[in-house]
């Protein structure tokens, strides 16, 4: 079974942390990962932008674009896709389609910081 | 032990969260400043020989509150805090609570301070100028210099700012959509800022004008581990390391300028970052899109005009155009910024490129006399010692000859 670890922080604290404070996380971090990937047990790991760089599409008809996180709590998680535009617009493009395949609910766009492809197999 | 710098960095950063709170305890800036400072002078004389406090912002609010009310009570025991319904809305009555909330919520003052400081009924200027002095703690001097303007005429205007914010304050809980500004002099302080750029977006996530500030931040702080030298020198953007910008905060200032772009309302701090973020895209400085640039300069001068950014367009004019043409540009300026270090130092670059290398040498050395850091004075001093190295050997031909 493939399981999906979604990382929740205090977002203020992780961006008030020193460049080598930061640094140190991601090093203590990469000894974990690099163990399951050692033994192609991980998947892509991606590290977010802060929540002031996200856009949300609220897949209504016609799909309205509201800058921000996605704030509403009566919608939950239910999955997430990675993918590679030239810009939010291009983003935004992709969320729209898949929104006319999926109506209802919202897509959260954040662009994506870094990633590591992990190594599971395929 | 507490060493004098570890308070001093400690002071400087719970600056914004103490008189913040200090500010919404006595309702007029002055009394806060004046409590805040009081309460560095304590911490001065005890932390060293008791120990820091857990948290300083949380022991400087407590002990400039008490100092400050024993001041007040000793001045003028008639002399009561304003009266509460006057001054106040209901949740601000609620002054009690809003203590014990203190420790837990500055992030409320420090917006209330930047607000306050950016109320729209202040002139542009003076908001920057009071955010600069209030929020960060710089002195009139430094922001002066960033603005142009003798001392005592920036003192006046601070002063006449400060005088309308108490009256400004007890209007800010209705909640005011303003755009904040500070200037990034120091890394700690350009932190600061952008710690609050956040915070403003979250609150306003819909302004492309807070975007295109937080995005500027980013993009401009980057830069920051590349802009000196191991010695401390200032390395200018073409000689720079790029491999040492912050990916990480171009990244989030390229998204967020991409993304403040979609209102199509532009802004001076979109167009500065959009700036920005040319410079951040070009991989090697022959990369980068002056022509691009230039425009944007172009349409900030409309916006936003001011002496400065002409001198920056002809930094971008002199690689579209050339040389000639940028001196021709800021020439017409030299009556305004006859106490500029940095026009005399773009001028000396331009006339150094045309090779009128003696009068590149005078420019450089004005620009020398009104440089504001040793930093500043020895990046000049580095094109000076370059002019008498290339006219060196021209000299001892002609001996020769």
């Amino acid at each position: 079974m493939l399981y999906a670890i979604l990382c929740y922080h205090d977002e203020d604290t992780v961006g008030s942390w020193t460049a080598e404070h930061d640094a140190a996380v991601i090093g203590k971090l990469s000894v974990v990962q690099k163990k399951l990937a050692d033994q192609r047990r991980l998947g892509p790991v991606a590290r977010l932008l802060p929540t002031t760089s996200a856009t949300t599409l609220r897949k209504d008809d016609p799909p309205l674009v509201i800058d921000g996180p996605f704030a509403e709590t009566k919608e939950q998680l239910l999955g997430f896709y990675v993918v590679d535009c030239e810009n939010l617009d291009g983003a935004l493009d992709v969320a729209r389609d898949l929104g006319r395949a999926n109506p209802g609910g919202a897509y959260e766009i954040r662009p994506v910081g870094s990633l590591t492809h992990g190594s599971l197999p395929t | 032990m507490t060493d004098v710098a570890w308070i001093d960095t400690a002071l400087t950063s719970a600056r914004p969260q103490a008189l913040g709170a200090l500010l919404r305890y006595f309702r007029n800036l002055d009394t806060a400043e004046e409590a805040f400072q009081n309460a560095c002078l304590r911490a001065l004389k005890t932390w060293p020989q008791n120990g820091p406090p857990r948290d300083p912002a949380a022991w400087l609010i407590m002990v400039g509150r008490n100092v400050a009310i024993d001041d007040i009570r000793r001045r003028n025991k008639q002399e009561a805090l304003p009266d509460e319904e006057a001054i106040s809305d209901t949740e601000d009555a609620e002054s009690e609570i809003a203590e014990r909330l203190d420790g837990s919520h500055y992030r409320d003052d420090i917006l209330r301070l930047l607000f306050i400081c950016c109320h729209r009924d202040l002139p542009a200027t003076q908001q920057i100028a009071v955010a600069l002095r209030i929020v960060s703690g710089l002195s009139v001097r430094q922001i002066a210099r960033a603005f142009l303007v003798s001392e005592a005429a920036m003192e006046q205007r601070i002063t006449r700012a400060k005088a309308r914010i108490a009256m400004i304050y007890l209007i800010f809980n209705e909640g005011y959509s303003a755009s904040g500004d500070t200037a990034e002099i120091r890394a700690p302080l350009c932190e600061e800022a952008i710690r609050l750029a956040r915070l403003l977006l979250r609150l306003f996530q819909t302004e492309p004008e807070i975007m295109g500030l937080t995005a500027l931040l980013l993009l401009q702080h980057a830069r920051a581990p590349a802009r000196f030298d191991s010695d401390g020198a200032f390395v200018l953007l073409d000689d720079q390391d790029r491999g040492l910008w912050n990916q990480n905060m171009i990244a989030e200032g390229l998204a967020l300028i991409d993304k403040a772009m979609r209102h199509r309302r532009s802004g001076p701090y979109q167009v500065q970052a959009a700036i920005a973020a040319l410079h951040a895209r070009a991989g090697r400085p022959e990369d980068t899109d002056w022509v691009q640039i230039d425009l944007l300069y172009g349409a900030l001068e409309v916006m936003q005009p001011s002496p400065v950014v002409t001198l920056n367009r002809a930094v971008a004019v002199s690689k579209v155009k050339g040389p000639e043409a940028a001196l021709a540009m800021i020439e017409p300026m030299a009556p305004r910024l006859s106490n500029y270090f940095h026009f005399f130092g773009a001028k000396g670059a331009f006339l150094m490129q045309l090779g009128r290398n003696d009068e590149a040498r005078v420019a450089f050395d004005r620009a020398i006399a009104l440089a504001n850091t040793t930093a500043e004075a020895a990046h000049i001093r580095m094109h000076l010692d370059r002019l008498i190295r290339d006219s060196a050997p021209q000299t001892s031909r002609k001996a020769s000859t």
